[in-house]
């Protein structure tokens, strides 16, 4: 066990997490709550592999990732905004219909070589001492990526225009359509937004971190714990991001417990031991459960956070939000 | 006072505007015109159709036909983006502001500038000289949340002026006020003027339309009953007969009456609010049959608490009695078996199910006694004749009893509400602002029934913030200030003076 290689898994798996939650912290900001990502993760997942086997091009088929999970969005976008359905349901269907097509489409692509998205050293910064060997050095293109991604979208979020226009929209919309903001675009716009980063993050499963498709086992689950972040990190992609890492790291972590015989001296419990194994791997889960009940309590008692209209749909001129 | 300059006499000209909702006819052929540098005041119970016929002028609705012209010129608005373009600035009713965002960041939602990075200190500064020129204060970098009432209508009013609008629609605007806060808002809208700005104002306020308007128009039912009329000649009566269309009596018709047995005693109550903090400290009342005991105060002061601990919504400490039993901490359910009734603050929150129908609504009390109830399951056609009955019996005006409750105006909302409550022949009512944001008509119904009540021998406890209304319907006055009961009087020997400075806390007394 050596918590160096703890830290830089959970950097680097942390990032798929990453990329999913800062997607639908990003919709739900605008109001749209969708449970879809798992679905979305799987067919990103799917479509990432199957294009980057059938160009040889990785980059190709990161594209089309993103586009995968982006496309299947809209199909909650469609029936949530403009039909104005609910949106759990219409979330959780869109779970079924990616999972189902992600599955029945990737027939046949298990045990294939595909190419994958490089890892490589970062010019500079690799060079810091211990910093830079842990956070800068042979991560894959896509982890950078996803350091990137927090600040910019914290920033995007909170600083800018555009963003300020999606933060009103997810918390009064009415206010935001009086002056002229295009309530229903922009929903869509973000809906469309959280899917591709969704995407993103089942591509950089399948070609990039954890390279190959294993059906619905690429994915196993990653796209709840998304989630879950979500409303941990009370809507704001920095602690959401620490949560991803950290559950990166947990997962790691119960890997490697059980590895030695004995831990500083004593015998290791864990050696082995079938049954403790699948307690050990679903520790990770009930940590997420107890993380997401401490922050839900939190949010409610500090009663901030959750955006004031998500879920809810926008009909002009009713009362209300 | 009437300015006309140049070209253009009127900033506003809507000619014959006609438009229809399922249904309703919500502006018939109206006409309606608001010269440069006036404050033009629209009158009209609620649903006459004044937000209708304003929220075409501000783009949110088109009209089947008619033509606006501003400043002289015809438009046609495609969406409020439009209006906003022509000068038009609308203030609703309902605030549209975003509580999470602060005062700057409203003001510039919508705009083009900023482009990308939001340089809100820069802005800040920006909104704080719009402030100076208009007597408008509001901490710009403080989260509308955080700020007052009043403050955040100054924030729609900044909203408006910083789009460069010179014509104000303001909806209502003193429906969510305290006294001292209209008396400023009027101020404000006199220095608008003086600066060019035109107004139209709407109301069913009289002795406020009085007070600031150079004209008037009244709307009743779509149709303009009066059009641009000086409301200086006219009483408080003649103008309440354009909006209703009948005399409306001001008089109150109060029987002297000698109160009966003791129906709720409350000793020693304290309770806390959402945030834990203390919201209720040690209050001690008590109500008898036959009277109405009516609590002033400023919102907030630990009104919204009282009530739910009494109508067994809140936890508390101490002691609350209904004919000499304890509910304090009993559900809510108990206290309807004591025979109270609750007549809500928050109409569409607490006092109905917006989506359910006027039947699903008017038996949520006694859906489980007979002919409703026949033990396990509900007996539609008997609910549906209740709620036929009450209809009639309380003058609530739907088009049917299976429309959603959501679709009725606030007064008949109101109406549908004391139809249940007291239908139940209830021995204590709680009121809480039985009549804010209604229209003249409605307040006089709500007053009746309440009075009728009264007579039948309930017990009342009436909280309002029109110190008016509590005074002339009231037995006996006590006044709330943060949390505790400061005075507790005869209705007949209270004067507003001290009352008012007991709502501020400059004074304290008990007797």
């Amino acid at each position: 066990m050596n918590l160096e290689v703890i830290l830089r898994a959970g950097l680097s798996t942390g990032t798929i997490l990453i990329f999913a939650a800062i997607g639908e912290i990003i919709a739900e900001r605008a109001g749209v709550m969708n449970l879809g990502v798992e679905g979305m993760m799987l067919i990103g997942a799917m479509a990432a592999f199957k294009v980057a086997y059938a160009t040889q091009n990785a980059w190709l088929g990161l594209l089309a990732g993103i586009l995968a999970g982006g496309i299947l969005s809209l199909a909650h976008g469609l029936v949530i905004i403009h039909f104005q359905a609910d949106q759990t349901v219409s979330g959780l269907s869109l779970t079924f219909l990616g999972t189902g097509l992600a599955l029945v489409l990737g027939e046949g692509l298990t045990g294939l070589n595909t190419p994958t998205i490089p890892s490589v050293d970062v010019p500079l910064l690799s060079s810091i001492p211990f910093i830079g060997r842990i956070f800068f050095t042979d991560f894959n293109i896509l982890v950078y990526i996803g350091y990137l991604m927090i600040p910019l979208s914290w920033y995007f979020i909170f600083k800018t225009r555009p963003g300020m226009h999606l933060r009103a929209v997810g918390e009064k919309p009415s206010a935001a359509d009086t002056l002229g903001v295009n309530v229903y675009g922009i929903r869509y716009l973000y809906t469309f937004v959280g899917g591709c980063l969704a995407g993103l993050a089942g591509a950089s499963i399948s070609i990039a971190i954890s390279p190959g498709w294993y059906s619905s086992l690429t994915t196993s689950g990653q796209g709840w714990i998304a989630i879950a972040l979500v409303i941990f990190a009370r809507w704001n992609p920095v602690p959401a991001a620490l949560g991803g890492y950290l559950f990166g790291m947990l997962r790691r972590f119960t890997l490697d417990l059980q590895g030695p015989m004995t831990i500083l001296g004593v015998k290791n419990p864990f050696f082995y031991d079938h049954n403790l194994v699948f307690f050990l791997q679903m520790m990770p889960f009930i940590l997420t459960i107890i993380a997401l009940l401490w922050g839900s309590g939190a949010a409610r008692r500090k009663r901030k956070g959750t955006p004031a209209a998500l879920g809810i749909p926008y009909i002009r001129g009713e009362r209300g939000l | 006072m009437t300015i006309t300059t140049g070209e253009f006499p009127y900033a506003v000209e809507m000619r014959d505007i006609v438009l229809r909702f399922p249904g309703v006819l919500a502006n018939d052929h109206v006409n309606f015109t608001l010269k440069k540098g006036e404050i033009h005041a629209l009158l009209g119970e609620n649903g006459a159709g004044k937000s209708t016929l304003m929220n075409v002028l501000a783009g949110l609705y088109r009209p089947e036909s008619g033509e606006i012209k501003i400043k002289g010129k015809p438009v046609t608005f495609n969406s409020p983006k439009d209006a906003i373009a022509s000068g038009i600035g609308m203030v609703h009713q309902h605030f549209m502001l975003v509580p999470t965002l602060t005062v700057t960041e409203n003001i510039l939602l919508g705009l083009k500038e900023p482009r990308f990075i939001m340089r809100l200190a820069k802005y800040d500064k920006k909104i704080l000289a719009l402030q100076e020129e208009f007597g408008l204060k509001a901490d710009p970098s403080a989260n509308i949340w955080q700020i007052s009432v009043g403050e955040q209508q100054r924030v729609e009013i900044l909203k408006t002026l910083y789009r460069g609008a010179d014509i104000l629609i303001l909806d209502e605007p003193t429906a969510v006020l305290a006294p001292q806060e209209i008396e400023e808002l009027m101020q404000t809208m006199r220095i608008l003027v003086d600066q060019g700005k035109s107004i139209i104002f709407i109301s069913h306020k009289l002795n406020e339309v009085k007070a600031v308007a150079d004209r008037l128009t009244v709307l009743r039912k779509g149709k303009a009953t009066a059009e641009g009329i000086d409301p200086q000649g006219l009483s408080r009566a003649d103008l309440a007969e354009l909006m209703v269309g009948r005399e409306v009596i001001f008089q109150i018709d109060k029987k002297a009456q000698v109160p009966g047995e003791v129906v709720l005693e409350v000793d020693k109550l304290s309770t806390t609010n959402n945030r834990g903090l203390a919201a209720v400290k040690g209050v001690s009342f008590s109500i008898r049959q036959g009277e109405i005991f009516g609590i002033a105060g400023i919102a907030g002061n630990g009104q919204s608490e009282l009530v739910e601990a009494i109508t067994g919504l809140r936890e508390s400490e101490g002691s609350i009695r209904i004919n000499g039993v304890e509910v304090s901490n009993c559900s809510p359910g108990k206290a309807i078996n004591c025979g109270v009734a609750h007549i809500p603050e928050d109409r569409t929150g607490v006092g109905t199910a917006p989506n359910l129908s006027v039947t699903k609504n008017v038996i949520m009390k006694n859906y489980t006694e007979s002919p409703i109830s026949n033990g396990w399951r509900i007996n539609y056609p008997a609910a549906h004749d209740h709620a036929v009955d009450l209809k009639e019996g309380y003058d609530i005006q739907t088009p049917t009893v299976e429309t959603q409750a959501r679709k009725l105006s606030g007064g008949n909302l109101q109406k549908l509400i004391l139809a249940r409550e007291i239908s139940g022949k209830p021995q204590l009512i709680v009121a809480m602002q039985p009549t804010r944001g209604l229209d003249v008509g409605a307040i006089e119904s709500i007053q009746k029934l309440l009075l009728e009540q009264r007579s039948n021998g309930a017990a009342i406890l009436l909280i309002s913030e029109e110190l008016d209304e509590l005074l002339e319907l009231s037995d006996r006055v006590a006044v709330i200030f943060n949390g505790e009961l400061v005075g507790q009087m005869d209705a007949s020997q209270a004067d507003l003076n001290t009352i008012g400075m007991m709502m501020t806390g400059s004074l304290r007394s008990n007797e």
